[in-house]
């Protein structure tokens, strides 16, 4: 299978052709012209846009097993491919939890047969994500799904004893353990980022300090036990100052930022519409501003979507009972161009590190997040930078719509997505 | 006025003509045998309480009669609520039903704006509206008892504007503060907050208002003094060490009353937590005001309906 692609430009720079032959590139160049074009070959017209490497996140929730009603693991790797991804890491708080081999195995086998996006089961951190008893991190490495994340994701590792362990036992295993950064206690019953706004509307506060305390606390414990800790969706500019220290004491912590954490604030909770409600909350223009800002530095290392459907009864009720989660796969890029690359805080460059090399690493994906160069796989995600679209939910690939851009213009387009040669979507459809 | 769920929606000219209208209710109802007025005959009025009350619920069930109008009262338990209904399809109900009014309380903040926002979207297609009012939304806010102090603070110093009121007690959790605060303010009067730094929400500098943490300190120069209930079990939250050590420093008791200016009175929502909040000398005192706000709370709430129900008169 061959796949030619001509006029892109690679990181947004010069054009050129590339030939893709059995998933691999082969060639790079101006006018290139398949050996045998037109037989077994497939053009794809880049239009002079921008090439990235295919997009890899982190953090998604496709609710399979359990939670079909909001998305199942089809609809979700569509949307996927649909916003520019080759890679996905399925958080585990499933039902079952993905915490056994078993369930693991299902979730890898479920996405290799859909085929459009490589989705990578995160395995629970402790069994049933209760944050007492570690589940079997081994088996789960060492299964067909090659687990190479833990979280409890939705939870935190609350218990520094079991989080210590945690750290220690995933060390000679070569995983990442990603922390739900909340302390539990500082949090009970919080609905709202702890500040003017949810004062006004009488929402009890999730205070910033039970993000900051835990990253803190799991920072010293992963440098003694010399393991790989990353922190999951920061939303706080003191969580930033944590990691900075961190990391110029040689920790080895990574971090992500979600889309929503880039751009949204709690000024959103006014009229009391759940579907600005996630977890960690929105926060204040100050800790956008320190997201971004961290971001570009590299302090936080990587974007990544916490990507979490919810049906519509779960989000069509009173603030209070209403499930926390937004969707993000669609508009990440769209959210990152906005915020990043527009006012000059990245370049296409930046956006390849952010959203494809350095979550691959973290990852431990060997084969995403490549440079764009011959011999690498052709793994791509096909950018119009001048494209602008408005957001509308219901015509998004995931069951369900709760996307809180509704109705938002958004600069930057996902024109194509290329997954080992293979043309997985193109313009806004996916190949099936 | 389509709605009333917060005191936020409501500018001083709009406010005035509740507090007007109410008292002028209270005058016409004055020594009347027969304390019956046609306005609403014929208009529904359904009370949807998902939490206790009895002077809530029956001071606008009161209202309510008194202004002719049909008045039935849902309480959580025992409706299809407790089988797991949403609160959309319960509100829909109700109005689909041919209620012009639906006095809603609820334990979480803003679902009364969740219930007009439903409202109006049904009313968009079926052309019929239905009113809501905020009866109490968990923490956030409870409008009609920030009226009805208001209408008392008017009958006791003759105006708000520029008068000195403290606000004292577990203002973190209170919707009754955050309503009084907001009204207060808009009416022209500067609030003191008196409260430990545990019982105040973050982000309450920016509230119009001042804080203090003195009750001695503020009780001489304060018009009158509004106390909360603190409930005495918010001790194992640790948000103060003892109901012992809270009375000592925040309670009202006889020797705080002397420090206010004479006459100055002093309001509590209810239910009062004598011993606690306010001392039971206090209470009983002549500064204690606890009774003229329950009355006053029928006339405020028969000029809400009335404004919503049958218009406002300009």
């Amino acid at each position: 299978m061959t796949l030619l692609i001509t006029n892109a430009k690679p990181y947004g720079e010069q054009a050129v052709d590339i030939l893709v032959e059995d998933g691999v590139i082969t060639e790079i160049g101006t006018d290139l012209v398949s050996d045998d074009a037109g037989v077994d070959t497939e053009v794809l017209d880049a239009g002079g846009h921008v090439l990235l490497p295919g997009l890899v996140d982190l953090h998604v929730h496709l609710r399979e097993p359990g939670g079909e009603e909001s998305e199942t693991i089809e609809t979700g790797v569509h949307a996927a491919a649909l916003g520019g991804f080759t890679a996905v890491f399925a958080m585990p708080n499933t039902d079952p939890v993905q915490d056994t081999a078993v369930v693991v195995e299902h979730v890898r086998r479920r996405g290799a047969e859909i085929g459009l996006c490589d989705v990578h089961p995160v395995g629970a951190v402790t069994v049933g994500r209760k944050g007492t008893q570690l589940a079997e991190l081994g088996t789960m490495a060492n299964s067909g799904a090659q687990v190479r994340m833990f979280s409890d994701d939705g939870s935190c590792v609350n218990d520094p004893l079991i989080m210590r362990r945690a750290l220690e036992y995933a060390s000679a295993l070569d995983v990442v353990i990603a922390q739900h950064a909340e302390d539990h206690r500082l949090t009970e019953g919080a609905q709202a980022h702890e500040g003017a706004v949810a004062a006004r509307l009488g929402l009890a506060g999730w205070p910033a300090t039970a993000e900051e305390t835990i990253v803190f606390r799991d920072c010293a414990l992963a440098r003694e036990a010399g393991a790989d800790l990353h922190v999951c969706h920061v939303s706080s500019v003191h969580t930033v100052a944590v990691l900075r220290n961190a990391k110029a004491q040689g920790i080895r912590v990574t971090a992500e930022v979600t889309p929503h954490h880039l751009l949204l604030t709690d000024g959103r909770l006014t009229g009391y519409d759940p579907v600005n409600k996630v977890n960690p909350p929105l926060r204040t223009g100050t800790d956008t501003q320190a997201m971004r800002e961290a971001l570009a530095e590299g302090v936080i290392d990587v974007v990544a979507t916490d990507h979490a459907p919810h049906a519509a009864q779960y989000k069509d009720a009173e603030w209070a009972a209403a499930r926390p989660g937004m969707l993000g796969l669609q508009t990440a890029l769209s959210v990152v161009v906005h915020t990043m690359v527009e006012p000059g805080l990245l370049d296409w460059r930046g956006v390849a590190r952010v959203l494809s090399e350095k979550p691959a690493e973290i990852g431990r994906l060997p084969d995403q997040g490549r440079p764009i160069a011959v011999g690498e796989p052709g793994t791509f995600c096909l950018v119009d930078p001048d494209a602008q679209w408005t957001v509308r939910g219901a015509g998004l690939a995931s069951k369900a719509a709760n996307t809180p851009y509704e109705g938002m213009r958004l600069p930057g387009a996902v024109v194509a997505t290329v997954l080992r040669g293979r043309v997985t979507a193109r313009d806004g459809k996916v190949a099936v | 006025m389509k709605h009333l769920l917060s005191v936020a929606d409501l500018d001083a000219a709009t406010a005035t003509g509740l507090l007007d209208t109410a008292s002028r209710l209270k005058e016409t109802l004055l020594g009347r045998e027969v304390r019956k007025l046609p306005t609403l005959r014929g208009r529904t009025v359904v009370t949807l309480f998902y939490e206790d009350s009895t002077r809530t619920r029956v001071s606008f069930e009161i209202a309510g009669k008194w202004m002719s109008a049909d008045t039935i009262n849902i309480s959580a338990k025992g409706s299809s609520v407790s089988k797991g209904e949403s609160l959309r399809d319960t509100s829909l109900t109700v109005s689909a039903m041919g209620a012009d009014c639906v006095i809603m309380r609820h334990p979480a903040s803003g679902a009364a704006h969740r219930v007009a926002g439903w409202q109006d979207k049904d009313a968009a297609v079926t052309g019929t509206h239905t009113s809501v009012i905020n009866a109490g939304d968990g923490t956030h806010e409870h409008p009609t008892q920030a009226l009805l102090d208001a209408a008392t603070l008017r009958d006791e110093l003759g105006a708000i504007a520029g008068r000195r009121i403290g606000i004292v007690g577990d203002v973190l959790h209170s919707r009754v503060a955050r309503s009084n605060v907001l009204l207060l303010s808009t009416l022209g009067a500067e609030v003191v907050l008196v409260a430990p730094p545990t019982l105040l929400p973050t982000g309450v500098a920016e509230w119009p208002c001042r804080v203090s943490h003195s009750l001695d300190a503020e009780l001489p120069a304060l018009d009158a003094v509004m106390m909360l209930r603190v409930q005495a079990e918010r001790m194992h939250g640790g948000f103060f060490p003892s109901a012992r050590e809270y009375a000592i420093a925040y309670g009202l008791n006889e020797n705080r009353l002397a420090l206010l200016p004479e006459g100055a009175p002093v309001l509590h929502p209810g239910p009062m937590v004598r011993g606690m909040e306010i001392a039971p000398a206090v209470a009983d005192s002549s500064n204690a005001k606890v009774l003229a706000q329950v009355r006053n709370g029928v006339h405020v709430r028969m000029a809400v309906l009335y404004h919503l129900l049958a218009g406002a008169p300009e």
